[in-house]
């Protein structure tokens, strides 16, 4: 079975490289344009590893992160998280929020691909 | 792959220009909300973000630092005032400029770009990490690895996880999984710190691993496997080969970076220290409570204005849909006429269904016209910078108020605007708004204001450039017109008459070239511009109150309601909009005037008349036949004319077939089409059969007849 991805970004062209890199890979690509469309589509999606976005309109990536992690209750579910600058206080941020490890952008599709191996076992 | 990629990327970023455009002007307009600069400050960060995956590093690069200024901004470290503003609009422009050399090649103002990076570090931190961007574009080079490390090394690993960890949603076996693609793995759990059942904590973390692992990776591909763990664990990491392997690795991936170090030093300093984590969350704290407050702001708006959902469609698909849809209603109109031709006696059965045909074929013609409509918000919004620009290459103040961007107009006019539109507001600013002092002068605000506004208007798109400047000068105008010879010197000329002089070919009022709006083009290139889209411009000035150009352009350039007529055994149309009245004259309504003028009198108003067939060079002007319909019209200067016709048959909607490459430029034809017996018809330009006409220069006698009266 596919692993399935769910990929929040705001931007298109992050969409759009997502679903070239992953999709290649076999993997099984959804994607949502906003965290609180993100959060609407998780549970139809039941994806196995979630990449978010930061910066993003309604609801932003912590905002996802709170919201998936639920107090505890969802605790398994990899979530990177997509960050610009490797500012180490945006990683403690997300990880503080329950992240499971982050890319940084720009991202080449090795480490996306190494990244989320590491959270799902997913042989690409 | 790539390639198409790229496109969206660029697509995506005129996207998010706008987004910014429209949120700088807000601000600049004095509206600070939080969510303004953030919907600003997410414009920024995704063209940086999108531009980073494509290795646009000057892009990438100029981005940053603007994102940066913003960033202090947005999050209350810097105040917002007009000095700042005003940077941060140039920056935009900039930004759009690096956009489109990116996408387009060229380049831009070096120094211009330097002056704006100065600018924004002033607003930042000396200290403010310079940070490096990689191009890891798709397929970029990758590092190669210095083949010092093809020997087998074997790692001695321990790994105790703490139980914070399982709340990332990290998950042990996964890493195993990674680690045993980099050599042979040997997995051992050490359970010794497992407690008795009856002392076991839920939460707790008890278990740890030893592993060995034979590869030939440096350490450092064994460490970003624990990348995501870093201090979420007990981990360390021994080889048995280590400080020597280290010491060459490191030397040879210094000398692969270019970098000159001489340290051996492997270990960076961890981002989860504990005195970085107790410093941030103080901070995590006070910005979720932010960020609480942000959502439930965001949530409420977009309530409001939810968007619909949309669907992105290549524009060939559009319009060859919009020509099939002009095929089909030719040939509604054939079929209408080869049934009507059919010795049927009683075809009401049939004419009902035909004229539900028609109006299914106007529905579809419609939506499909939809389609291509846009609104006219993303052209003004340029235009704010247009005017921002011209203000300051001027030394004057001018703001943009914009009126009716939703008015939504053809994709190809919106395009084709750009150009008149830059030029008008360009030569308000520079001709038409006062210096301020003049302006205080004047009892008018310091800041000229010029009002672009848009709307439909039965039929077509009205659109308007009004300021509130000075004003044409006419015996400027005039003076400047004669003595270029455009205008004989005893020409009496109405207000409105000089005011139309600016469209002339050739004529500025500049006193000297300025580099503004002086570049060798004129008014009438901008009124060609609009001709060609088949609109008309025009122009109404107050002397000390300003000037006002309006547009009025078709609402579509596919089809348009016509009145067929036939001149001279000739099927042609004339355009609905450009017809006020028809009329069938009688002899007692035309009175002769000289040697061939005629005057058509309604209503106790004379108004000159224009054979169209002596126009077109189809007969000898006011031969023998006396035409005997009229088709009462106005020019853009007010005028009215009146179009002398054979007869009129129908009124219709017809498709626009473009003449250009085919024949060129007729004078009085404006374009041609088919009608329902498959025939071609020409249709007319009213204004261009005046101007070429007879009577063309009747308005004088017109004005003696008024006069007399």
């Amino acid at each position: 079975m596919k692993t399935k991805v769910l990929a929040i970004d705001d931007s298109r062209t992050i969409r759009n490289l997502l679903a070239a890199t992953l999709e290649e890979a076999g993997f099984e690509y959804h994607c949502a344009v906003d965290g609180r469309e993100g959060v609407d589509m998780y549970s139809d999606v039941a994806p196995d590893v979630v990449i978010t976005d930061i910066n993003m309109p309604n609801l932003d990536g912590f905002g996802v992160i709170e919201e998936l992690r639920g107090a505890g209750i969802n605790s398994k579910v990899p979530i990177l998280v997509l960050t610009t600058e490797s500012a180490p206080e945006m990683k403690a941020r997300a990880r503080d929020a329950g992240a499971t490890g982050w890319i940084t952008k720009p991202f080449d599709d090795q480490s996306l691909i190494f990244a989320l191996k590491r959270v799902t076992g997913a042989v690409a | 792959m790539s390639g198409s990629i790229q496109d969206t990327f660029f697509e995506e970023c005129e996207e998010l220009l706008e987004a910014m455009d429209e949120g700088l002007t807000a601000i600049e307009g004095g509206d600070h909300d939080s969510e303004i600069v953030n919907a600003v400050f997410r414009a920024v960060h995704s063209i940086k973000g999108g531009a980073g995956a494509f290795g646009l590093d000057e892009l990438v690069a100029f981005a940053h630092k603007f994102e940066t200024v913003f960033d202090e901004v947005r999050s209350n470290k810097l105040q917002l005032n007009t000095k700042l503003i005003q940077l941060l609009l140039r920056c935009s422009d900039h930004l759009a400029d690096l956009v489109s050399v990116a996408r387009d090649g060229g380049s831009t103002d070096e120094e211009h770009h330097d002056v704006l990076i100065a600018g924004l570090e002033e607003y930042l931190d000396e200290e403010e990490e310079d940070l490096t961007f990689e191009p890891m574009g798709l397929g970029g080079p990758s590092v190669p690895l210095p083949l010092a490390m093809e020997t087998e090394k074997t790692y001695q690993i321990r790994f105790q996880p703490l139980k914070e960890m399982f709340g990332t949603g990290n998950e042990p076996f996964f890493l195993f999984q990674a680690l045993s693609d980099l050599g042979a793995l040997r997995v051992e759990l050490d359970e010794t710190e497992l407690p008795g059942f009856d002392a076991m904590s839920m939460d707790e973390s008890y278990l740890a691993w030893n592993m060995t692992l034979v590869s030939t990776e440096p350490k450092s591909s064994v460490e970003a496997v624990f990348e995501f763990v870093e201090g979420l664990c007990e981990l360390s990491i021994t080889s048995d080969k280590d400080a020597e392997e280290d010491a060459a690795a490191l030397a040879a991936l210094n000398a692969a970076f270019g970098m000159s170090g001489d340290s051996a030093e492997v270990d960076l300093p961890s981002p989860f220290d504990a005195p970085a984590l107790a410093e941030v969350a103080p901070m995590a704290m006070t910005e979720a409570v932010e960020r609480v407050e942000t959502v439930k702001s965001e949530s409420g708006k977009s309530e409001q204005r939810g968007p619909n959902p949309t669907l992105r469609v290549d524009l060939e698909r559009v319009d060859r849909l919009i020509n099939a849809v002009g095929e089909l209603i030719i040939n509604h109109s054939m079929l209408a006429q080869q049934i009507a031709n059919l010795d049927v006696a009683d075809l009401r059965d049939v004419e009902t269904e035909l004229e539900g045909f028609k109006n299914l074929a106007r529905d579809i013609q419609e939506g499909v016209m939809s389609i291509r409509a846009q609104p006219v918000k993303p052209l003004f919004q340029r235009m704010a910078r247009i005017v921002r620009e011209a203000s300051a290459a001027t030394q004057k103040t001018a703001k943009l108020v914009t009126e009716g961007e939703n008015t939504e107009v053809d994709k190809t006019v919106i395009e084709r605007l750009s150009d008149p539109l830059t030029h008008i507001l360009r030569n308000a600013v520079d001709h038409g708004i006062e210096k301020p002092e003049d302006r205080e002068a004047a009892g008018k605000s310091r800041v000229g204001e010029i009002r672009l506004s848009a709307s439909h208007r039965s039929g077509s798109v009205c659109i308007e450039i009004r300021d509130d400047g000075a004003g044409v000068n006419r015996p400027r105008v005039k003076q400047i017109a004669i003595e270029k010879g455009l205008i004989p010197e005893n020409a009496e000329l109405t207000d409105g008459e000089i005011d139309n002089l600016l469209f002339l070919p050739g004529f500025s009022t500049a006193k000297e070239v300025s580099n503004l709006s002086g570049r060798g083009v004129g008014m009438d290139v901008v009124k060609n511009a609009v001709t060609a889209l088949g609109g008309r411009i025009n122009i109404t000035s107050h002397p000390g109150k300003g000037s006002t150009f309006t547009i009025i352009l078709p609402l579509t350039l596919a089809v348009m309601d016509g009145m067929v007529v036939s001149v001279a055994d000739q099927t042609m149309v004339v355009p609905i909009t450009s017809i006020i009245e028809t009329m069938r004259g009688s002899d007692d309504m035309i009175n002769s005037l000289g040697a061939d003028g005629m005057l058509l009198s309604i209503r106790g108003n004379f108004v000159p008349i224009c054979d169209v067939a002596g126009a077109l060079g189809l007969r000898k002007p006011n031969g023998d036949q006396p035409p005997g319909v009229y088709l009462l019209v106005e020019t853009e200067t007010g005028q009215r004319s009146a179009l002398a016709v054979d007869d009129i048959h129908d009124q219709r909607q017809v498709v626009i077939k473009s003449l250009d490459g085919v024949c060129g430029n007729i004078p009085g034809v404006a374009a041609a089409t088919i009608l329902g017996d498959g025939k071609i018809a020409m249709i007319l330009d009213p204004e261009s059969i005046l101007a070429a006409g007879p009577s063309s220069t009747s308005f004088d006698s017109e004005r003696r007849m008024s006069n007399a009266s």
